[in-house]
């Protein structure tokens, strides 16, 4: 353990040096990687692109020999795959045949008939050719490939192509090599027809497979202008003999001399062959790489609080991918050629590879304290996560030994590419990826601090933190202390954020569109430059269509000579033969000893019909194979089972043989009887059979084509919805009348569907929901008018009004109060009238309690127990009725403000007197008889409040400290020894802690006396904590006695104030928290660790503090020893909410983000991106679900994985109003102010669920 | 006070006009159920058809006539079975996990998942497109690479056995499939399939598995 220990600090400093030097030198660094990057790959050079065609070499035939297996030291540059013996020498022999001169008596069959006839002699002399020299006699059966059966599944085409023999086809095979089925049949060209697929053919046809050329080229048709039949013998050699060929070309030149014929003979190509990838292997490929791209996006998507997630993760990729190129690279370089597919292996590697290290340390390094240095924090993040990364890798190469001594090749290799990879990997971590991330860090600094200067430039410091996130405005308070509130100027500097993650989107689609347009010209190129491709096709169109459009020919440009034969392979023969005389000029050897059977030579102008036709010779025929299909030597080998792939052939210069069949002898062959009754088309139509079987084979691969590609478009449609039903912008789904624009949705995207949970309204505030306060059965609520409600937690049933501005008696302000489904009047029992009868109170307020159950009645049927018991106040209240104008659904009892007697007060305007808070507006409103406004006003508004058992403590900005009743509504008492307003109130036990604004903590203590005799008591200090009545139902009077007050404890306005297990807890502007013990109201600790004010602390019973500050930092402490367990860094701007369960703390910021931490390590899990507004309102139901506010509604989510469980929509119209304050209760409802609105949400569907 | 209004929420939930959330929560759990079944039989079906390709293209050349066709090329009831499988598999593990009161918690993301779903899909490829020299060391290879994927990837013994029970019940039945002629192996060598089949299934377990449990991590509740 020890050693491990040691170990583990080792790596840990080690890592902690390494991030430092990162951090310092990124810009060298990053050059460095660069350099090793690029030299590791450069080996990839050599390799050759994927995608590509076959490639060529070419030697020459003079001194050619079969090349060895192992490449000596060659001064000529050859490829790689030029090694061994090719699996055959292709022989072609060319037939270039006419009928010539035409005359008017033969028919259009006679123009391929004779010429295809003469193949059998051909193949014969072939056959019988024997070259005997001083080595011995060598014939073509020695010589040849020999080939077996054909595959199993090509028995139809056993009749044409040869088995168990020479590989050598040629058209007669149609016809199996017999000229007396020649002769017989009675239809050429629908022989050759017959044996055409149906469907569509990506390989070679048959038809191109005998012929040699492709099938325009030939000639056999019956409406060939040209009259020139072209056609191939193919003879596959197994072995090189130059003798036997030599032989060959000399007597079939001899033979059939081509007069004008100019090919070279000097070179022959070999072709090497890629692996074929067919659609059986295309599948699983494209599934693979559909997983891997699913990998790399939910990975990548998991990077956060870094200044641009998109840069870091796109530095994660590419330290993937050139990691992997490194590997093979490197492979390469030490003579390890990749035998393995790379493009199937490589999803694989990536796969193994992964990654997570990459999500690690951006993790690890973004949870570092954000006031550190910049290379501090990357140190510190490395040293953090070095252990694990360093097991991580150690575990992997494990595995990977283990797959290296499997021993199975493929494995071997891929284990060995993985290792290499996995280590160059582990460097590019270490060194590029470490150094970006640097880099974006310093950039994120930067940005935060351009973005915070104005913010808290601009903002007046003192702010108490319980009114900073409103947006009330601040109404205007005549108070000494002026607290301005949160100025909307934090949250204009929040606009551009929402308008961020709109460029942020669009930057993504941008992104999306470039790989897509990328693609699209990647596959283009592919396809232009294809050797089948449409380049070919395209210049094969425009030189056919400038050969039809200029039948006299030489009318475009003449094609090219040599080289560029590929670039225009269709060029016609004729166009061709225009051309020629300037080569002619130099006359082959050959050519001029045999010239006498050259009889069309001299017409040089092939003019009229009766004109012999020329046999034209053209540059494009010396390599003819070359306007095959690429696929064409492939499909003919696959036939016999023999592949190409990676392997080549060599492909020698092609014999030319002409034929001249002259006008007396094309009648000579037999014709067929059948041949006269071939319609003789006189003018030559342009739309032949072959061109219109093209056309068709066209349409058919469009419609394909496009079906399939709605297909797929289809598919991927479903699949991203699956995958992601996130809304980018605009709501794909319908949800009915929910349509208020984004729905929230979780980390996955994941929006679940609007519940149909009514929650339940209530109403009765006039304007915004400031304080809100629950002891679970109970609820208060204080709106900006002053208006303190109390409510049945349970049934949403408004229980007591209070109103402050009732100055003139039995003209007080009345508001409805509509609860949930309770519907009734009560307007007389609970009205108090106070200065009627101040002695009678007892028995009146005695029976108040007894008046809540019976809100649901009429009023009228509750007139007679109100009268029984209270009937001097009753007619006070029916005037006070006859003063109601506006009717509700459901009156409540608005339960007065104590009004205690003058006599009794020490400051007799201001006593008792409930307050119209400080909005002019409301007050007309409010109190028609508001008498004394200006008095009223001086109250103060309730900046706090608290609820315990039945009492409600409101504390006041004039420093006022207040006891309610909170079932009757009347004033307890109430204490007005501080001037400076309350902030902040915490209510335990018997004790009431305030705070105020000038950093003093007032410790009370709340004591129930025996009503008689403790007046005097409670007089001796004057302090005017009076017992307003002596009414109190059970007899108990209630004095609030300032036992402790600490005058500086801190040293400017307490912000936050929480009270729990007997310790208080205060948060100040002055950046330090402390803990008093309840008891005693001795300061335990001062608590120092934020480098901003106090806006958010938590303490439970379970002695658990947080604190958060203005600078986004989140600090844990140790309760009893006052040290700091941890320091995380979580948001941008104030921490405005802290919550701790088990497990977790949650926390939530002005940047609108939850984040949910783990409490032991301080490791941020997830965050949730809260809608703007609405990022303090949170609550904890149990230790699994949490409870967050939005834009009029609330959503659960479950805390251990982040699920969004559902989402509540409050109220009907919702004009975007967020919630801002949120309360759990104990029985699981959630409690939320929805503008004026309380709303009462039950979760009894989430609570199964935990259960 | 509190005791004077009538009864709590939780003691009698009737009197509240809410039946909303009764039963929608029973419709959600089924449709919940439904749904969550049918992405794990699409997603079952769907890695059938892949992995029986590169099976059928172990024995296949370069130019195979008719591609298309070899991927329906074993029996039709083989893709269906597969879905249903792994629909099973899909929602019993997170049954078990919920039953047996641990929540699986390792690596509970979906990159983690798409990792666990192509070293599966390698997992296939290697044993359909590397030659080994004999079948031990393919059973071997592919035994540790699948315990190599449950160690990775999952980590519950509770996963682990199931997969092995699974996989042994699945070999078995393929078993007396064959031998009572109602389904043949289309490869000749029959012990190179028998060789590969528990390893297979049983990664084929583990990897249905995690994406169910992923899958019941995220709880679909639609209301209709």
């Amino acid at each position: 353990m020890t050693l491990r220990e040691r170990l583990r600090q080792k790596i840990s400093a080690a890592f902690y040096h390494h991030g430092l030097l990162c951090a310092s030198y990124p810009v060298p660094i990053i050059l460095f990687t660069s350099a090793s990057i690029l030299t590791c790959c450069y080996p990839l050079l050599r390799l050759p692109l994927p995608g590509t065609g076959p490639v060529e070499f070419t030697t020459a035939v003079r001194g050619y020999a079969s090349p060895s297996h192992n490449p000596l030291g060659d001064p000529v540059e050859r490829p790689d795959w030029y090694r061994g013996p090719p699996v055959a020498y292709i022989q072609q022999v060319l037939v270039k045949a006419a009928v010539s001169p035409w005359g008017s008596n033969l028919l259009p069959v006679d123009a391929f008939r004779p010429p295809l006839g003469q193949v059998f002699t051909l193949l014969e002399e072939i056959r019988n050719h024997v070259h005997s020299d001083s080595s011995g006699v060598q014939s073509l059966e020695h010589l040849c490939l020999q080939v077996t059966d054909l595959l199993p599944g090509l028995r139809r085409m056993q009749t044409v192509l040869p088995e168990h023999g020479c590989l050598l086809v040629s058209p007669g095979n149609y016809w199996q090599n017999q000229q007396e089925l020649f002769d017989s049949d009675p239809d050429l060209l629908k022989t050759v027809q017959k044996h055409e697929p149906k469907g569509l053919h990506t390989s070679a046809t048959l038809r191109d497979l005998l012929f040699g050329v492709p099938g325009k080229h030939t000639g056999v048709s019956h409406y060939s202008k040209k009259r020139v039949v072209t056609y191939t013998i193919t003879i596959a050699l197994s072995t090189y003999d130059a003798g036997f060929l030599g032989s060959l070309r000399a007597r079939l030149k001899q033979l059939h001399p081509s007069a004008n014929c100019s090919l070279g003979e000097e070179h022959m190509v070999h072709v090497h062959f890629k692996e074929e990838i067919g659609i059986a292997e295309l599948i699983p490929l494209v599934t693979t790489y559909i997983i891997l791209f699913a990998y790399i996006y939910f990975s990548t998507r998991k990077i956060d609080m870094v200044k641009s997630k998109w840069g870091l993760a796109l530095a994660a990729v590419v330290t993937v991918l050139s990691s992997l190129l490194m590997s093979v690279g490197l492979c390469t370089l030490f003579g390890l050629t990749p035998t393995l597919n790379g493009g199937e292996i490589f999803p694989y590697l990536v796969v193994v590879i992964g990654l997570e290290n990459v999500l690690v340390l951006t993790k690890s390094v973004v949870s570092t304290p954000v006031d550190l240095e910049v290379k501090l924090r990357i140190a510190q993040g490395l040293s953090n996560e070095s252990w694990s990364i360093m097991k991580n890798m150690a575990t992997e190469l494990c595995i990977i030994l283990i797959g290296y001594f499997t021993l199975v090749p493929a494995i071997q290799e891929f284990c060995l590419f993985a290792v290499v990879g996995l280590v160059s990997d582990f460097f590019l971590q270490m060194f590029f990826f470490t150094t970006v991330l640097s880099i974006d860090i310093r950039r994120m600094e930067l940005a935060d601090l351009n973005r915070r200067l104005p913010a808290e430039a601009g903002l007046p410091p003192p702010k108490p933190g319980p009114l900073r996130p409103r947006e009330a405005p601040p109404p205007p308070r005549p108070s000494p202390h002026t607290i301005t509130l949160q100025t909307p100027a934090f949250r204009n500097l929040r606009l551009p954020k929402r308008l961020r993650v709109v460029y942020f989107l669009a930057r993504t689609r941008l992104a999306q569109r470039i790989i897509m347009v990328g693609t699209v010209i990647w596959i283009g190129i592919l396809v232009y430059t294809d050797p089948a491709g449409l380049r070919t096709y395209l210049a094969a169109q425009v030189s056919e269509q400038s050969h039809l459009g200029d039948p006299g020919g030489g009318g475009g440009q003449p094609p090219h000579l040599g080289g560029m034969a590929p670039v225009f392979p269709g060029g016609d023969p004729a166009k061709a033969l225009s051309v020629l005389p300037a080569r002619e000029a130099t006359p082959l050897p050959e050519n001029q000893s045999q010239r006498h059977l050259a009889p069309g030579r001299v017409q040089e102008q092939p003019r009229g019909p009766p004109a012999a036709t020329q046999v034209p010779w053209g540059a494009e025929d010396e390599e003819g194979w070359r306007r095959l299909s690429f696929r064409h030597w492939p499909s003919l080998f696959s036939y016999y089972n023999i592949t190409l792939a990676k392997r080549y052939i060599s492909i020698l210069p092609v014999i030319p043989v002409t034929l001249h069949l002259g006008p007396q002898e094309a009648p000579e062959t037999p014709r067929h009887p059948q041949d006269a009754r071939l319609p003789p088309d006189p003018i030559p139509k342009f739309s032949s059979p072959d061109l219109q079987a093209a056309d068709l084979t066209l349409y058919k691969v469009a419609a394909l084509g496009l079906a399939a590609g709605v297909l797929l478009v289809l598919l991927l449609f479903c699949l991203y919805r699956v995958l992601c039903p996130r809304n980018y912008g605009q709501n794909g789904v319908s949800h009915g009348r929910r349509r208020r624009g984004d729905l929230p949705c979780d980390d996955y995207g994941y929006s679940p569907p609007v519940s149909e949970i009514s929650p339940l309204l209530l109403r009765g505030h006039s304007m915004d929901i400031e304080c809100l306060a629950s002891d679970g059965m109970l609820l208060a609520s204080c709106c900006l008018a002053g208006q303190i409600r109390v409510w049945d937690a349970q049934t949403g049933d408004c229980l007591t009004y209070i109103v402050h501005i009732s100055i003139s008696l039995g003209c007080e302000g009345r508001d409805p109060c509509v609860g949930g489904d309770s519907a009734s009047e009560d307007e007389g029992g609970g009205f108090p009238f106070r200065r009627h009868a101040p002695p009678l109170r007892p028995p009146l307020f005695t029976d108040q309690p007894d008046l809540t159950p019976l809100i649901d009645t009429n009023f009228d049927s509750r007139l007679p127990p109100s009268s029984v018991h209270a009937a001097p106040p009753r007619g006070a209240a029916f005037d006070y009725g006859g003063l109601v104008e506006r009717a509700y659904t459901e009156h409540e009892p608005p339960s007065p403000a104590a009004y205690p007697s003058p006599s009794y007060s020490s400051s007799p305007p201001t006593a008792g007197f409930a307050n119209c808070r400080r909005s002019p507006v409301e007050a007309p409103d409010r109190g028609f008889a508001c008498g004394p406004p200006p008095a009223a006003e001086w109250e103060g508004s309730v900046w706090a409040m608290e609820l315990r058992g039945n009492l409600i403590a409101a504390g006041r900005s004039s420093g006022k400290l207040q006891l309610w009743d909170a079932v009757e509504g009347s004033l307890r008492c109430s204490n007005e020894e501080g001037a400076s307003g309350i902030t902040a109130l915490a209510f335990l036990n018997n004790r009431i802690v305030a705070a105020r604004l000038d950093g003093s903590l007032d410790f009370f203590t709340v004591e129930l006396n025996k009503p008689p005799g403790l007046l005097q008591y409670r007089g001796a200090p004057g302090r005017g904590s009076m017992p307003p009545s002596p009414c109190y139902s059970s007899d108990d009077l209630i004095s609030c006695q300032l036992t402790r007050s600490v005058l500086c404890a801190h040293q400017k306005p307490i912000t936050v104030l929480r009270a729990a297990a007997g310790r208080v807890v205060t948060g100040s502007q002055d950046h330090t928290v402390r803990v008093y013990r309840l008891d005693d109201s001795c300061c335990l600790f001062t608590l120092q660790g934020h480098s901003g004010a106090i806006t958010a602390i938590y303490i439970d019973e379970t002695m658990v503090l947080a604190s958060g500050g203005q600078d986004g930092a989140i600090c844990l402490w140790d309760v009893l020893t006052g040290s700091r367990v941890s320091h995380v860094y979580g948001h941008r701007g104030d921490v405005t909410s802290l919550v701790c369960t088990n497990t977790c703390v949650i926390s939530s910021g002005l940047d609108d983000l939850i984040c949910i931490w783990d409490r032991s390590t301080g490791i941020k899990l997830y965050s949730i991106q809260q809608e703007v507004g609405c990022g303090d309102s949170l609550g904890v139901i149990s230790d699994s679900l949490l409870v967050t506010g939005g834009q009029g509604c609330v959503s659960f989510w479950d805390l251990n994985f982040g699920d969004l469980l559902q989402t509540v929509y409050l109220g009907q119209t919702s004009d975007g109003q967020g919630v801002r304050q949120l309360l759990v209760l104990d029985n699981a409802a959630i409690v939320c102010d929805f503008g004026s609105e309380l709303s009462l949400v039950y979760v009894p569907s989430v609570l199964e669920k935990l259960d | 006070m509190a005791d004077s209004t009538p009864g709590g929420y939780g003691s009698e939930p009737g009197p509240r006009p809410a039946p909303g959330p009764y039963i929608s929560a029973v419709t959600n759990r089924t449709t919940n159920l439904v749904i969550r079944g049918a992405m794990l039989f699409s997603v079952g079906v769907f890695l059938a058809l892949v992995l029986n390709l590169l099976q059928v293209q172990r024995n296949v050349t370069l130019f195979p006539p008719d591609v298309i066709s070899s991927i329906f090329s074993s029996a039709w009831w083989v893709p269906p079975c597969c879905g249903t499988a792994s629909a099973l598999i899909g929602l019993l593990y997170p049954c078990i996990d919920s039953r047996l009161g641990e929540p699986h918690r390792f690596k509970r993301e979906w990159s983690s998942v798409m990792r666990c779903v192509a070293v599966f899909v390698g997992i296939n490829h290697a044993s359909a497109k590397v030659d080994f020299a004999n079948n031990v060391q393919l059973s071997l290879t592919l035994a540790a690479l699948s315990v190599g994927l449950w160690w990775s990837f999952d980590r519950s013994r509770s996963g682990f056995s199931l997969g092995v029970v699974i996989a042994l019940l699945a070999t078995l039945a393929t078993q007396l499939l064959v031998y009572n002629g109602v389904f043949q192996y289309t490869s000749p060598d029959f012990l190179y399939i028998r060789s590969w089949l528990p390893c297979i299934f049983f990664a084929g377990v583990i990897t249905m598995g995690n994406i169910g449990r992923q899958l019941a991590l995220l709880t679909v509740m639609l209301i209709s």
